[in-house]
Order: structure tokens, then C-alpha cells, then sequence
């Protein structure tokens, strides 16, 4: 019987390495070539079918241009199981900005989080900086999945997304784990705010 | 820096944050910048360290509180009513997509000398001490009344002007005893002192019905509270209006509100860099809060002051059925003052603090200059106290709508319990903003290619 586990993913990364591009190539398999910053769509939601047919739905939310001066607020972090730490291969500043990011997430997301490293924009490869051996290393050393990709081309996109997937632990649905409750639609474990006035409880709405 | 923006907001308050949500979605180009490294301002909520640095600078936070990071500690004590205003911009505005809500588990009010349950069902209200067995039915009559009331039916009127007559004519007619009066004005209608009484009937009408549908929504007590603490609030408005284009700037000291010859708003400064904008927004303690004049103009003034006790304690509040959250009224009445002493608790249940902590804020409305005795009715129902951080807060208002100099300076938090009058100054300022009234519109959510 398949199952289906749903996970918040968090993009990190200096502005303009292609978070967003990344999200929309794996998300709706389009590229704009001169996309503004970030607007309107910072909550994308992709499923990744499994081998053995179970699927994992990724909540995907994007920076929203809040890293730009370092305003991140806590509640992105808060409850992410996995990262995805964005660079961009023709820009060796791109990867220090990353070093920095995973340092940030470190210190203030969940110990257990997924963290892949992300060399983007590989159809640069011309104009590349930064060595696939340097990028393989440090992620090696910080214990992080490692990859590089093209939003442009789509290459390399799907794979990181499904290797991260293979990475989650699957052993019991996020909600169920402790200091992991997702934010998903059905695993919610609070009250709901959009249900229809009165429609929980039949006591009359005099108290006496 | 260099560029030109509509609107600059000061301050990542709830207030602001909501107003930069709703003018990002209006499609205003907005800037949004605060002195502090952390989001929420006066309606932040601190980890440890955060809070040690703001009430105790030189001491560290004692390592047996447990881990910082588990710790949100509310500056304001506020709930959210489930039918009231905040709850439909919450809803509107689809930032409950990032939020998630738990019930207070109870809400209490206190008669001579002890605390009860306000009653949530009418088992509950059958079995309460809070009234003796006549004045139930004379509550009965009172409740089926507001209940049955319909503006356009005068049958349902039982001879009662709800606009003309005070509540004082209400409770009179239906003989309610003085603690009854003081149970519904100030546990259910939510008023802090007993002005109401003598003001026509209508707005109390309308809070009491406010309060028991709130209570039949989810069916503990009439108020939700958001995991992570209150200073989730203001993140997910400052994360909605970054998704509409907001630009965000934390850390960033204010230096200057500049201004051109006649006064009007030009820019901010901050360092050697000033930012223009059409409009500004912000809290009072950006215009000169508790500063004196410098030659220019007093933009806000205080109004009174508020007390606020957190207290850590190790244990549920006594005689609460353990709840793991929950309000105590103290009616006015009850302890001879002007204002009512609230007390607002939550608990590790909320993810604010470590397991088996449980956080206290105690309030009222400074009537002395010894603030923190006039809270000792409220820490008295407490047990012992583990911690303590007491602060008095000035309550600024503006002294001008901002019509003629596009300053447009918000209110403080007040002494209130839920975030009504916050609404209320969001649409207040909103509609000075823009021109328009808040019209809350379900917004688009698919992503723009």
C-alpha cells in the first residue's frame, strides 16, 4: 500500500543564485529568463513519487526576498525538515554566502534536518568558479547531499529533489514526530480557523 | 537604500506588520525596517537570552530554564477572540497557512476571594458557583434575550432600546445582582472598568455576543493563541508583504524622520543614508516616545501606563483544573480599583517554553505610582513565583492623523486581553494610509509565471 508523507523544504541562498528558478523548474517545469525577484509565490507545494510508490509531498517555501538583509524571521526555519542551500557556480562569493547559510541553519533549525548543497546554474559552465571538488569537499566535511543543477535546462533539478526525498526519514509521517508537526493541509493538530462559525460543538451559544 | 518607495514602515509590531501585509497585497512598494535584530517590537516574542537582554542585561539566563531556543515569551499578554477581527484578516489574508492554533483551555473570573470557571456549556453553568439558584434563572431570562434580539423584529425587543437604553436599564430589568453585572461586564463583555454601564446598551449587546460565539466555536474558553507564541503574528504579515514585494530590514538604527519645510514627511534617515518614501508608518517609539520635544513637534502622548508581570512558575495556576492555559479576570469591583487585573497564562502545550514551565503575565491599567502593588491581587492567585520581570509600559497615542505631514504614527499595545483594538487601529490607520476603508478580499495564492 503506498504512503504519503508530507515535508516542509526551506530554499536558502544569496539573492539572484536562481532559488526561485530552481522551484519553478521542479514545480511547474518552466524557466523565465528575466524573472524578478521573488513575488506572489512564495508557497509551492511538488510531490515526488518513490520507488516503492510512496509519495513525498514537499511544502516548498522561498525566502521571499527576506534574506536580502539578513531579516529572515525564525518561523521559516521553525518545523523545516529539509534545505535546500543554494549557489551559484559562477560566483565563488555565492558559496561563502552558503557556508553562512548552513551555519544559520545549524544553530536554528531542527538537529535532524536534511540539508543539500546546491551548485546552481550549470548551463554557465563557461563562466564556472567554483570547482565541483571544492563544493564536493566542504559538503563532505558539514555532512550535507551535494549536487549541481540548471534551472534553465532542467538538469540535475528532478534528481535532487527525489534524492532528498530518499534522504527524509520515512519511518513515520512528519506530523507524528516530535518537533516536526507539519503545517499541511490534514495534519494539522490545532484548531481550525476557516471552519464555518459554530460548526464544532452543538451546545447552545448561551453559556447559561 | 537608493531607492524611492511608497510607503516605509517603522517597527515590525503586529500593527505595522499587518498594515505592510495589507498595503504589499494593495500593491504599494513598501519598505519595512526596525532598530531591533528580532521581529515583533513592543508584540515580540523573546527566547531566553532576548529576554535577559532586555530586563536583566548583566545576568545570563540560568541554564536550569532549560533551552533558550524552547522558549517564546510574550511581551503583551493578548489572546485572539475566534470570532473577532484579527481572526477574519487572519483567514483573509491566508497567513494561517504559516500559523497554527491551540484553544486557551479556560477562562476564569474572580468572586470574593476565589476564582471560578466563566461556564463554557450549560452543564457547566448549572453547576457553577458563580450564581445562586434564582439569579441562574433571572441569567437565563437575561441570556435568551440577547440571544432572541433581531433589530427588525420589535417583539424580540421586550421594550429595551439597545441604542438609547444604558446597560444599567438592561441589568435592571432583568433584576441581575451586582456580581452577576460584574461577571458579564467584565468576564464576557471584556470591559476593563464600569463606564459602560451608563452608556447606551448596543456595544455591550454586541461584545457579549461577540464572547459566546466565540466560545461555542471551539468550546473551551473564547480565545485561540497561536503555537510559537504571539510573535508569530507579526512574522507571517511581514512574510506575507515580502511575498507581495515588501523590502525587509531588521537591525537597522533610525536615525532621523526627515522632513521638508512644511513639516511633511520626506524620509528616513539611518547613518550617512536617508531613504525617501510618499508615506511613513510606524510605532511611537520611532516619533519621540517618552522624549521630550527638540524644538519640533510632539508627535505622540501618553495616554496612562500599563504594568506587566511575567512570571515563570514551575506549576498550573491553582484552582484551574491544571489548565495548561487559561485567563483570570479580576473584576475591579472585586479588589476596589478603577480597572481590572488580568492574568494570562500559557505553557509548553503553546511550544513557549521548557516542559513543566508554565508563563504568567499579570496586567492592569496603572491607577498608583506603586504599579506593582496594584498587581498583587493577580500574582497572589499564582503559587510560588519561580521568576519575575516587571515593566511599566507608557500607552502613546498620535497627536495627529497624519493627513497633513504623511506621518502616520500607530498606537500602543493596550491593557485590553485580545487584539480588538489592534484591528481597530489597523483600520484606522489603513484607511488614513490610503484613503479607502480595509476591504478584506480573499487573495489570489497561485504563483504568478
Amino acid at each position: 500500500m503506498s504512503k504519503q508523507y508530507q515535508f516542509k523544504l526551506v530554499l536558502l541562498g544569496e539573492s539572484a543564485v536562481g532559488k526561485s528558478s530552481l522551484v519553478l523548474r521542479f514545480v511547474k517545469d518552466q524557466f523565465d529568463d528575466y524573472r524578478e525577484s521573488t513575488i506572489g509565490a512564495a508557497f509551492l507545494t511538488q510531490t515526488v513519487t518513490l520507488d516503492d510508490q510512496s509519495t513525498v509531498k514537499f511544502e516548498i517555501w522561498d525566502t521571499a526576498g527576506q534574506e536580502r538583509y539578513k531579516s529572515l524571521a525564525p518561523m521559516y526555519y521553525r518545523n523545516a525538515n529539509c534545505a535546500v542551500v543554494v549557489y551559484d557556480i559562477t560566483q565563488t562569493a555565492s558559496l561563502e554566502k552558503a557556508r553562512t547559510w548552513i551555519r544559520e541553519l545549524q544553530r536554528q533549525a531542527d538537529p535532524s534536518i536534511v540539508i543539500a548543497l546546491c551548485g546552481n546554474k550549470t548551463d554557465l559552465e563557461a563562466r564556472r568558479q567554483v570547482s565541483q571538488e571544492e563544493a564536493k569537499k566542504y559538503a563532505e566535511e558539514e555532512g550535507l547531499m551535494w549536487a549541481e543543477t540548471s534551472a534553465k535546462s532542467g538538469e540535475g533539478v528532478q534528481e535532487i529533489f527525489t534524492a532528498i526525498a530518499k534522504k527524509l526519514p520515512l519511518t513515520a509521517p512528519p506530523s507524528a514526530r516530535p518537533g516536526a508537526a507539519s503545517r499541511g493541509p490534514g495534519a494539522r493538530t490545532g484548531v481550525d480557523l476557516s471552519k464555518q462559525q459554530g460548526a464544532q460543538g452543538q451546545q447552545e451559544p448561551c453559556n447559561c | 537604500m537608493d531607492e524611492e518607495y511608497d510607503v516605509i514602515v517603522l517597527g515590525t509590531g503586529l500593527t505595522e506588520c499587518i498594515l505592510s501585509g495589507l498595503l504589499s497585497v494593495e500593491g504599494k512598494k513598501v519598505l519595512h525596517m526596525d532598530r531591533n535584530d528580532y521581529y515583533g517590537g513592543d508584540s515580540a516574542s523573546l527566547n531566553l537570552t532576548q529576554l535577559y537582554r532586555k530586563f536583566r542585561p548583566d545576568q545570563a539566563p540560568p541554564t536550569e530554564l532549560g533551552r533558550d531556543r524552547d522558549y517564546a515569551i510574550d511581551l503583551v499578554p493578548k489572546f485572539i477572540i475566534a470570532s473577532g477581527e484579527l481572526t477574519k484578516i487572519l483567514v483573509h489574508t491566508e497567513v494561517t497557512r504559516y500559523l497554527e492554533f491551540k484553544q486557551i483551555a479556560g477562562s476564569f473570573v474572580y468572586r470574593d476571594g476565589k476564582i471560578s470557571k466563566v461556564p463554557s456549556t450549560e452543564m457547566e453553568a448549572v453547576k457553577s458557583s458563580l450564581m445562586g439558584l434564582f439569579e441562574k434563572r433571572r441569567a437565563k431570562k437575561f441570556f435568551e434575550f440577547l440571544q432572541n434580539w433581531k433589530d427588525e423584529d420589535p417583539a424580540t425587543h421586550q421594550g429595551i432600546n439597545l441604542d438609547r437604553d444604558n446597560m444599567k436599564t438592561v441589568y435592571e430589568k432583568f433584576g441581575l445582582e451586582p456580581g452577576t453585572q460584574d461577571f458579564i461586564g467584565h468576564a464576557m463583555a471584556l470591559y476593563l472598568d464600569d463606564d459602560y454601564i451608563t452608556k447606551p446598551a448596543r456595544p455591550t449587546y454586541d461584545r457579549i455576543i461577540l464572547y459566546t460565539s466565540s466560545m461555542a466555536r471551539y468550546g473551551k474558553s473564547p480565545y485561540i493563541y497561536p503555537l510559537y507564541g504571539l510573535g508569530e503574528l507579526p512574522q507571517s504579515f511581514a512574510r506575507l508583504s515580502a511575498i507581495y514585494g515588501g523590502t525587509y530590514m531588521l537591525d537597522k538604527p533610525i536615525d532621523e524622520i526627515v522632513t521638508d519645510a512644511d513639516g511633511k514627511f520626506v524620509g528616513v534617515r539611518s547613518g550617512d543614508e536617508t531613504v525617501k518614501a510618499k508615506q511613513i508608518i510606524g510605532d511611537p517609539s520611532y516619533f519621540g516616545a517618552g522624549k521630550e520635544a527638540e524644538g519640533g513637534k510632539m508627535r505622540v502622548v501618553e495616554e496612562g501606563k500599563v504594568v506587566r508581570a511575567i512570571c515563570l512558575l514551575k506549576h498550573p495556576i491553582p484552582g484551574t483544573e491544571d489548565s495548561d492555559s487559561c485567563q483570570i479576570i479580576i473584576p475591579q469591583n472585586q479588589v476596589n480599583r478603577r480597572n481590572d487585573i488580568y492574568v494570562a497564562m500559557v505553557s509548553s502545550t503553546h511550544n513557549v517554553c521548557a516542559k513543566d514551565i508554565y508563563v504568567a503575565i499579570v496586567s492592569t491599567i496603572v491607577e498608583t505610582d506603586k504599579p506593582e502593588l496594584e498587581i498583587a491581587p493577580g500574582l497572589n492567585l499564582l503559587g510560588p513565583i519561580h521568576d519575575k520581570f516587571v515593566s511599566i509600559s507608557p500607552i502613546y497615542t498620535p497627536t495627529s492623523t497624519g493627513k497633513e505631514d504623511d506621518i502616520f504614527i500607530t498606537r500602543s499595545y493596550d491593557a485590553t486581553s485580545h487584539f480588538e483594538t489592534v484591528v481597530e487601529d489597523v483600520q484606522d490607520v489603513f484607511k488614513r494610509v490610503t484613503g479607502n476603508d480595509l476591504v478584506l478580499k480573499k487573495r489570489d495564492v497561485e504563483v504568478q509565471t
